[in-house]
């Protein structure tokens, strides 16, 4: 009753391809939007936004990379954080050499590096395909993880790969407080998501999902396997390079190598599979999802009352965690993204129940 | 024609072995072997699809479940199975019954061992086994000895030559119609009293899919399986089946003796493309709009 | 009837043979350059070899698992840790073959959790989702091992003779070291994989559990009980865990947080092929060898050559050996090949 498009008529093309047909969305859109610039600042305290919805918000961005290689193309990787790493040492080498450099320009160069090593290490997945492709994409991790700890050039000499950021400037005004940080992740989330929604939208993004469904199909009809699979590569490790510059910039301020380890990686793909393959709103559940949770059960015996010590929670956390990813998993193996979607096909026929 | 020959060789057959007349559907008959009754079927909770179908298949009996695509006959076959759960659907109301016991407590491979199989659309053989190594995981569900297990080996080699030829091929390259044939000697191989047949006309060339429908018309004849076919392909299933049901949009629209229902001006129009008015033009755009008169 | 195919000849194995002429070449290289005295060669190979059957042994599970599944068990590292920990902790208040028999009891316990909790529910999903279960739990069998077991290391004392032998006295100076101990986890990894080959051939059950990889919904439909057969092969999963955990515990020692190592045995069984039980041993070697070799010969050879700082070799070298092979062989050495149609 309430969710009808009943009487909502396009008379154009244009109006019946937008990304949000349903004039109810758009609404929930622009609310959604007015809350997160105007009434989150003025809700939230510092701490929440600091710890909660800024790290949310960039590893959604990583997991909407993730996304499109793992959902939309079917490309197994388990090296996500080893192209956040690539991006944030990237970051950090062109912040600390070309000190003029608009922090922008450095996102986006930084995102570029990450895309071309993507792309290195995306090339045997025109060989290889399936599980036996995760080899290459731990290769990458692990073999990225010891080249920031070994190789003095990238981390600018420091002694144990760990490094340290500057306060960042953004047209002069320097980002010190954690709402200004706020606003500036969540406005590259606005945008990179958009870009994102577009993209998979796109003559590309179809060749991606062609390629993930019937790969040799897919090259029958004319798509190149290269392009598409390259691509793919390309642009979920330029989303996760942007990603973990800002990780380091932003959230960190100062990290050393397994910052970026292969848990990061898990946690990663974990955001996709419980959020959602295959949909970029469910990257967003699903990084919500993966940061809250930890903190969740780090913060619930207290709020219980039950005395642990510290070594038994910290294992107690680890069963829960597990516990719940195999129950998400069996509640919803698509993902939060198609519970989403479940409910608002309930609610547009509601209230009938089928 | 092909179909006296057919019944000639079919003849010639139960000289050897001896066979029961084939029960007549309708009031006052002994129970059916399959008798599913009144199901709704719901997958993830939202999506209804088969809304109060029934139907039941006689003992030795070959009967066809016609419908276009997406009108619910795999979903219906599935039912039967127990098959529902992996794929998130389940039977909301009714019951199936098979030899007058519910299945909705057995386990799909139960189901197997009671008599019941499928043949599941689009045949789904093991790609990696060989074809022996197919039909024999057939005689492993149902618990068949292994002597035993050999000499159905050999009585499915009788009916499908083709196989025992390409019996050692990985089932993954051999043609269509031979996994089709592999398909069909797996679900024999449970020893079965009645197979569900899901689509086994689909992406074969017509000559084997003629071939195909002689053997599940032998194996009625001399084995006395009872089949319930599914098919798009309405005019080969009348042809062999002797009782059809007509399935739309998850609901039983008409049911009928086989001939009955090949001489149904409806069904003819529809499901075996011949009218009345002979052939029909696109401009003709009120005759396309007409209801369906088994609606009306 | 078709002809019986004529085998191509050998130079259209070309990528494969390249890359084995190469890699020979790395291996024998310290040796032709003199950098390693033939004696200290031999050892560093021998202790390749040692931890390849140690790796070999994690992954004979994983490919069990695979093979009747279609499921990698990420957890399996986690649960040789944990049988091996169970029995050093159970061996101090029972003796030893009681908490072996405890221990094994304990899997097959874990064994049927998996299968009614996690394995039943996801009955033809995505290979993900259970993929990703796995990995959940992974976290769950850390979490409770640490929490029960404790976070020590422990050695698990077979009675093995752990005196090496010193052996070829008269070829190499000052001969070479052999531990008997080393010699018995070889016997026993080949002893598994003979009969684990041999199940998954010629048993029926073994033919099931291809099947159900192949297509579980149509194993369902035919009447396979897949819960019953899960179960079994968890179970068996688990009893190689616990002679793999045995074996290690006994060699090296064994400590939970060693479960990121256990992750190596994704690349042995990579480069082996996901369905290939002899290839979880071929594998193993290959990877324990090429990880011992890089690490001691060629970690010094980046160093002083690209001006990199030394070691942390053996943390990548698995991965991108095995990357390698999969370039020529994608589906592994011995893996099943892709049938697909269109």
């Amino acid at each position: 009753m309430l969710y009808r498009e009943n009487g909502q008529f396009k008379t154009s093309y244009r109006a019946d391809q937008q990304l949000l047909p349903i004039a109810q969305d758009r609404w929930l859109m622009l609310g959604l939007l007015a809350f997160a610039y105007l009434g989150l600042p003025v809700l939230a305290s510092e701490f929440v936004i600091r710890a909660l919805i800024v790290p949310c918000l960039i590893l959604a961005i990583a997991a909407i990379g993730l996304n499109i290689l793992v959902g939309y193309c079917g490309q197994i990787s388990l090296g996500a954080a080893a192209f956040m790493g690539a991006g944030a040492y990237a970051a950090y080498n062109l912040a600390v050499r070309l000190p003029g450099l608009n922090f922008l320009v450095v996102l986006v160069l930084a995102g570029l590096a990450a895309a071309a090593v993507g792309i290195a290490f995306g090339v045997p997945s025109l060989r290889i395909k399936g599980l036996y492709l995760a080899v290459a994409t731990l290769a990458a991790q692990f073999l990225l993880d010891w080249l920031f700890s070994h190789v003095k050039w990238l981390t600018h000499d420091s002694p144990s790969g760990s490094v340290s950021t500057a306060t960042i400037e953004l047209f002069g005004l320097p980002l010190q407080s954690p709402l200004r940080k706020y606003f500036l992740v969540l406005t590259v989330v606005c945008v990179l998501a958009l870009v994102a929604k577009n993209l998979v939208r796109s003559h590309t993004g179809r060749a991606w999902m062609a390629i993930r469904d019937m790969d040799l199909a897919a090259e029958v009809i004319g798509i190149r396997p290269l392009h598409a699979k390259l691509s793919a590569f390309a642009v979920s490790s330029f989303y996760a390079g942007i990603a973990g510059a800002l990780w380091g910039f932003v959230h960190l301020g100062s990290w050393e190598p397994a910052a970026f380890d292969i848990g990061l990686s898990f946690n990663l793909l974990f955001m996709v599979i419980i959020g959602g393959m295959g949909s970029i709103l469910g990257s967003f559940f699903g990084a919500a999802f993966i940061v809250l949770l930890p903190l969740m059960l780090n913060q619930a015996p207290r709020w219980l009352g039950i005395p642990i010590s510290t070594a038994a929670q910290s294992n107690l956390e680890s069963m829960i965690f597990g516990s719940l990813i195999v129950f998400f998993l069996i509640a919803e193996p698509q993902g939060l993204a198609s519970l989403w979607a479940k409910g608002r096909q309930k609610l547009r026929i509601w209230p009938f129940p089928h | 024609m092909g179909e006296g020959q057919a019944e000639a060789a079919d003849l010639a057959v139960s000289a050897l072995t001896p066979m029961r007349t084939p029960r007549e559907t309708g009031s006052g008959t002994p129970t059916p072997l399959l008798a599913v009754d009144g199901i709704d079927v719901v997958y993830h909770g939202v999506i209804l699809v088969l809304k109060g179908v029934s139907l039941a298949v006689p003992e030795g009996g070959i009967v066809a479940l016609l419908g276009a695509n997406g009108a619910g006959k795999t979903t219906t076959l599935r039912a039967a199975s127990n098959l529902l759960q992996s794929e998130r659907g389940e039977v909301t109301r009714g019951s199936v019954e098979f030899r007058g016991q519910r299945l909705n407590r057995l386990t799909a491979y139960d189901v197997v061992r009671q008599g019941l199989v499928q043949v599941m659309e689009g045949r789904r053989c093991f790609a990696h086994l060989t074809v022996e190594e197919n039909l024999l995981t057939g005689a492993y569900g149902a618990k068949v000895p292994r002597v035993q297990a050999m000499s159905e080996l050999e009585r499915v080699y009788s009916y499908f030559p083709q196989l025992k030829q390409r019996r050692a091929s990985f089932a993954g390259y051999t043609s269509g119609g031979e996994q089709q044939m592999t398909a069909i000697g797996r679900a024999l191989m449970t020893r079965p009293s009645m197979i569900l047949l899901d689509e086994p006309s689909m992406g074969l060339a017509p000559q084997v899919v003629e071939e195909i429908f002689e053997i599940v018309r032998s194996l009625n004849a001399r084995e006395r399986v009872s089949f319930l076919l599914a098919e798009q392909n309405a005019r080969i299933a009348l042809r062999y089946a002797q009782h059809g049901y007509v399935l739309e949009n998850g609901r039983v629209v008409l049911d009928g003796s086989a001939d009955e229902l090949a001489q149904n001006e409806d069904v003819k129009e529809f499901y075996l493309g011949l009218s009345r008015r002979g052939r029909a033009s696109f401009r003709d755009a009120k005759f396309y709009r007409r209801r369906k008169r088994w609606l009306a | 009837m078709l002809a019986a195919p004529r085998l191509p000849p050998l130079r259209a194995h070309w990528p494969l043979l390249t890359l084995a002429t190469v890699l020979a070449a790395g291996l024998a290289a310290p040796l032709a350059t003199g950098a390693a005295a033939p004696g200290f060669y031999l050892e560093v190979l021998l202790g390749g070899l040692m931890s390849g059957v140690l790796y070999s042994l994690v992954a004979l599970g994983l490919v069990l698992i695979y093979k009747s599944s279609g499921v990698y068990n990420f957890a399996q590292g986690a649960m040789v840790l944990l049988a091996a920990l169970a029995t050093a902790r159970l061996s101090e208040v029972m003796p030893l073959p009681a908490a072996i028999g405890a221990a094994l009891l304990m899997m097959v316990a874990l064994a049927w959790l998996v299968e009614r909790l996690v394995l039943r529910p996801l009955i033809n999903q995505s290979p993900m989702a259970v993929f990703m279960a796995t990995l959940g739990i992974l976290y769950f069998i850390e979490g409770f091992g640490q929490l029960v077991l404790g976070n020590d290391i422990y050695k698990v004392d077979l009675g093995l003779p752990k005196d090496p032998v010193i052996v070829a006295q008269r070829w190499f100076e000052g001969g070479v070291l052999i531990s008997p101990e080393d010699l018995v986890a070889a016997g026993i990894a080949a002893a598994l994989v003979a009969v684990l080959a041999l199940f998954f051939q010629r048993t029926a059950t073994g033919c099931a559990l291809r099947a159900v990889a192949d297509d579980q919904q149509a194993g369902q439909a035919i009447g396979i009980p897949l819960g019953r057969i899960w179960f079994i092969v968890w179970s068996v999963a688990g009893f190689v865990a616990l002679v793999a955990g045995l074996v290690w515990g006994s060699k090296l020692g064994v400590q939970f947080s060693l479960a990121e190592v256990a992750l190596k045995a994704l690349p042995v069984v990579i480069l082996g092929g996901l369905t290939s039980v002899p290839g979880a041993i071929v594998g193993g070697l290959i990877i324990g060898v090429g990880e011992k070799m890089a690490e001691v010969f060629l970690s010094p050879v980046l160093a002083s050559g690209l001006g990199v700082a030394g070691g942390g070799v053996e943390n990548w070298f698995a991965y991108v050996l095995a990357l390698l092979f999969l370039l020529v062989r994608p589906e592994g050495l011995f893996g099943e090949r892709n049938i697909e149609r269109v």
